[in-house]
């Protein structure tokens, strides 16, 4: 019987378990997690303060999950070392476990950079765990002033999420546009303006450099009072376990299309890993959600004596503030072509006669459709091409295509 | 597995199979009472090409993208028919991105829905295919089973 060990308790550690099980039924299976909790998702943390959630509904899976996957959750251990060729890893306890197959699902820690003073600040939190935003909740009132640092995804989110919840919110960021991972200027000049007008304020270009108490001092030149303060810079791969076991990594764990890392028997999948992304061929850490799961369960199913490989993983991402919502997909090179009204905009990217991209404000339905072009290398003389720019539709494939789509077992 | 596949040379375009989705998934007896001049919810669309209408839900896929990419582990296969958890989900649209058929649309308190195939409303099997007056969609067995 073989023994499966597991690093982490997210979405990839979850998306191996099951992969695991689609193969071998019987296998051992220990999951080591740091936080003391059930599985849960992760990017629901700025909906549960909100008030769209609760930590119940959080639950990424039942209850009875690992009881029914024959899985033991070592809770509150962190491993601390890999030793990969006496396949062994050592907890901070000093408990070492023993494996034949190990899946390092580790995730992401927030990148917190040495800002002088921060230790002055008194009420001060990143925004990654279910922690945090308890944390958080707890030390914010009707009247805080909330300054955020980091105008990407996390940032934002939070700052919807305690939207309401306090007195103002102002974002700060080095980057000169909000969410300048996704969006282009023109796109994130739109989104910029519906955050505003809800009430959030900006300083963009410019950053935190240094903290006293209640009080950052800006690049600018500006200062900024503030009761509470959130650091959302960046996440960095939690890629040291293998690094310190001689495997190789770069920004995250490198990694091939079957999950493999460069050392025998050990496996990466999820925030810490970096896999092949086929939007620009080459390897990047893909940081979202379905991203863990899909690695997760290819790691799964190949350690476990199955055959599976990633396939066309592309960065993705759909997000929305405030009831409006934004998607992006692939990579933004060759051709722009852009449909646009008042309160929407669509811009697609188009080169060698393929859709390589697209961003979507505001009109967002059906978009798997375009996805799905960008995944699958559509030719785009083999589809209405002017119709698909109007309105995601079905209607623009062949009658032919139609038929296997619908007409069959996909 | 039975699934609703789609004859489009048959669509009519009418747009019924719209509203008895609507009315089996709304819980009430009376159609007229469920839905008149109210706007409707349906998880099957009739799409209108150029010179053709057909009618698009969820293909309960084989391997399920939107399985694998919900945000909050609300989307679940279970014996074959994938179903949504509505009260798990956030309405962050990632299904949307993900699904390639464009078979989910959120509903009317904006979390999603999709055709979980009538299994475990009123109508117990596809009302859409009950009521198509041309059999423009059909619920059968076709190709492996799983
Ligand atoms: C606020 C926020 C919003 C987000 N929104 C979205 C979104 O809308 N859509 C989307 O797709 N993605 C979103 N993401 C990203 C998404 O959450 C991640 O991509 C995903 O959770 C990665 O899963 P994972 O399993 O790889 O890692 P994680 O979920 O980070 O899990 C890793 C686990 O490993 C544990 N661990 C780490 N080191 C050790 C160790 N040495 N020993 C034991 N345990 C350890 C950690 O405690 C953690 O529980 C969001 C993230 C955040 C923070
Ligand atoms: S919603 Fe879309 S991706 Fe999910 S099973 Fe149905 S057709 Fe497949
Ligand atoms: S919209 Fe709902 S069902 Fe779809 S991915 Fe988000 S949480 Fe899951």
């Amino acid at each position: 019987m073989k023994k499966y060990l597991i690093i982490g308790n997210g979405a990839a550690a979850v998306g191996c378990i099951e992969g695991i099980r689609s193969v071998d039924k019987a296998g051992e299976i220990t999951v080591i997690s740091e936080e003391k909790r059930h599985v849960y998702s992760r990017p629901l943390i700025s909906y549960y303060l909100e008030g769209k959630t609760d930590a119940e509904r959080m639950k990424y899976r039942s209850d009875s999950f690992y009881d029914d996957n024959g899985c033991r959750v070592i809770y509150g251990a962190k491993a601390v070392s890999v030793d990969s060729s006496a396949k062994r890893v050592k907890l901070e306890d000093g408990t070492e476990l023993s494996y034949d197959e190990l899946c390092v699902a580790a995730g992401s820690r927030p990148f917190v950079p040495p800002f002088a003073g921060l230790d002055t600040v008194e009420k001060k939190f990143s925004f990654m765990t279910l922690d945090d935003a308890l944390a958080l909740e707890a030390a914010i009132t009707k009247e805080s002033r909330v300054l955020i640092v980091g105008a990407g995804l996390i940032g934002l989110k939070c700052a919807e999420g305690i939207y309401g919840r306090v007195g103002s919110i102002t974002v700060c960021d080095l980057a000169d546009r909000v969410l300048s991972s996704i969006l282009d200027a023109d796109c994130a000049a739109v989104v910029q303006k519906r955050l505003e007008e809800a009430g959030i304020s900006f300083m963009l270009g410019d950053t935190a450099e240094r903290f006293d108490g209640d009080t950052a001092y800006m690049k600018s030149g500006k200062s900024v009072e503030f009761d509470v303060l959130v650091l959302a810079v960046g996440v960095r791969a939690n890629t040291e376990l293998v690094k310190n076991a001689g495997g190789e990594v770069n920004r995250g764990i490198v990694v091939n299309e079957k999950m493999e890392t460069s050392l025998p028997h050990i496996t990466a999948a999820g925030d810490c890993a970096e896999g092949f992304d086929a939007s620009i061929g080459a390897n990047r850490v893909l940081a979202i959600l379905p991203n863990a799961y899909m690695q997760g369960h290819v790691a799964g199913v190949n350690i476990a004596g199955g055959s599976a490989d990633l396939g066309s993983a592309i960065p993705m991402n759909s997000i929305g503030f405030f009831g409006y919502h934004i998607m992006t997909a692939g990579a933004y090179e060759g051709e722009m072509l852009e449909e646009r009204s008042d309160e929407t905009v669509k811009r697609f990217f188009v080169k060698d006669g393929l859709l390589r991209g697209y961003i979507l404000l505001g009109e967002t339905e059906r978009a798997g459709i375009y996805t799905a072009l960008i995944r699958e290398k559509t030719p785009l003389d083999t589809i209405d091409f002017e119709l698909t720019k109007k309105v995601a539709s079905n209607a623009i494939f062949s009658r032919e295509i139609r038929r296997k789509k619908f007409g069959g077992v996909v | 597995m039975k699934r609703v596949y789609v004859n489009e040379e048959w669509c009519l375009g009418c747009h019924l199979c719209e509203y008895n989705c609507a009315f089996a998934n709304s819980g009430m007896k009376d159609m007229a009472f469920a839905l008149k001049d109210k706007k409707i919810f349906p998880r099957i669309h009739v799409e209108d090409g150029d010179k053709i209408t057909f009618a698009v839900s969820c293909r309960h896929c084989t391997d399920p993208n939107c399985v694998k990419s919900c945000i909050a582990g609300a989307i679940s296969k279970q014996d074959g028919v994938v179903k949504i958890d509505r009260s798990k989900c956030v309405g962050c649209l990632t299904c949307v991105l993900v699904c390639p058929y464009g078979a989910l649309a959120p509903g009317e308190n904006g979390t999603m829905q999709k055709c979980e195939l009538c299994l475990e409303n009123s109508c117990g099997e596809p009302a859409c295919v009950t009521g198509c007056p041309n059999k423009a969609i059909v619920y059968e067995e076709r190709g492996a089973a799983e």
